[in-house]
């Protein structure tokens, strides 16, 4: 808003000295409001971004727990719509409040850790979605579950392509491990991040 | 654009209170707010409200007098982080010494970009009474602030 240099002798001219933009102070506003708003307790989604070996992830997490892990490629401004329509409108970016979980998905890509131990907010996914992730962490670390083994313990053999779209749907990839599922041809199949994201994290758990 | 109405109509001394308190309050309100909303006049609302409350605190408490020891740097370019000298010591005091009605209807207007109705549902009062008072803030800051301390002097 009014952000251009306003005419010599112009109304707007009277303001030129009150910055428009003031970096110092937004930061430093934003700070407070975060700690103001988890005090009033209406932080609702705090969200931060990681650089990963897969590119930078979007991390946001409700006071249940991680809510929603996002690759640059699902594009992190509609994510964000995203959660401000089917979760909550009250989102801020709130490092501090993801210090946790951050911590544990870089272990992971060190190759340090091969599990996670976070609380999760499944609030994205719903039904035999939800049914088909709650089954995921049973395929330990390193291995690999084709579609339909999945659509099998999720207890529907037939629901081969709903698991498809359960794991392309997944709210929080990585962590939930979707990529470890793959095609009974043996080739690695589709991927929320690409497939060349999923290659380097098989490659990563074969390797560990 | 809030922080730079809160700045306008409360000074720096209270603009960050104003501007904290405004998007606390937002964001309890948020969920209530219809889609498709005027968020800037929403937002200038809750601001306006807010800056009323402070002005009713502040005759209940001392205004500390706060930090002010790098004012030194008075001709200064000012840096991104800071305010300007000029700004605190010129404009906020022209700003200061106007009819409040008139300062909010400038800030409203020009800093928010407010169309005179919208100010006038702000403030109460018909969209001319804003333009009015608007048009005689102006005035006066161009004579106190423009022409009492020529641009590019000592100030």
């Amino acid at each position: 808003m009014m952000n251009t240099v306003p005419a010599p002798g112009s109304d707007e001219e009277l303001f030129a000295s009150l910055p428009t933009t003031d970096d110092g102070a937004r930061r430093r506003l934003h700070a407070r409001l975060v700690v103001d708003a988890a005090e009033a307790g209406i932080l609702d989604v705090a969200y931060r971004t990681i650089d990963s070996p897969v590119g930078m992830l979007l991390l946001a997490a409700t006071q249940k727990g991680l809510v929603r892990v996002a690759y640059a490629v699902e594009d992190h401004e509609a994510v964000l719509e995203q959660l401000a329509d089917r979760v909550s409108p009250r989102v801020l970016r709130a490092p501090a409040r993801l210090d946790e979980m951050a911590s544990e998905i870089e272990e992971y890509f060190a190759g340090r850790r091969s599990g996670f131990d976070l609380p999760l907010d499944f609030k994205l996914a719903q039904g035999f979605r939800r049914t088909v992730l709650s089954h995921l962490p049973d395929i330990g670390y390193g291995q690999t579950a084709t579609y339909a083994a999945i659509a099998a313990a999720a207890g529907n053999p037939g629901a081969v392509r709903a698991v498809g779209t359960a794991c392309a749907k997944n709210p929080l990839p990585v962590v939930v491990p979707c990529h470890r599922v793959v095609r009974s041809d043996g080739t690695i199949g589709e991927y929320v991040g690409g497939v060349e994201a999923k290659q380097t994290l098989l490659s990563l758990e074969s390797a560990a | 654009m809030v922080l730079r109405v809160c700045r306008a109509v409360l000074g720096p001394m209270d603009a960050d209170d104003a501007w904290s308190d405004t998007f606390l309050s937002a964001m309890k309100a948020y969920p209530d707010l219809r889609p498709g909303s005027n968020v800037e006049a929403w937002l200038v609302t809750i601001a306006h409200r807010k800056a009323i409350d402070q002005w009713r605190g502040r005759t209940r408490r001392a205004v500390p007098v706060a930090d002010l020891s790098d004012r030194s740097d008075v001709g200064e370019p000012a840096s991104a982080d800071g305010l300007p000298g000029a700004w605190e010591s010129d404009l906020w005091e022209a700003l200061k010494a106007l009819p409040p009605k008139q300062r909010q209807s400038v800030a409203y207007h020009y800093l928010a970009g407010l169309p005179y109705a919208d100010v006038a549902t702000v403030l109460g009062g018909s969209a001319a009474a804003a333009r009015r008072a608007a048009a005689d803030g102006i005035a006066t800051l161009r004579r106190t602030y423009l022409n009492d301390t020529p641009r590019g002097e000592q100030r």
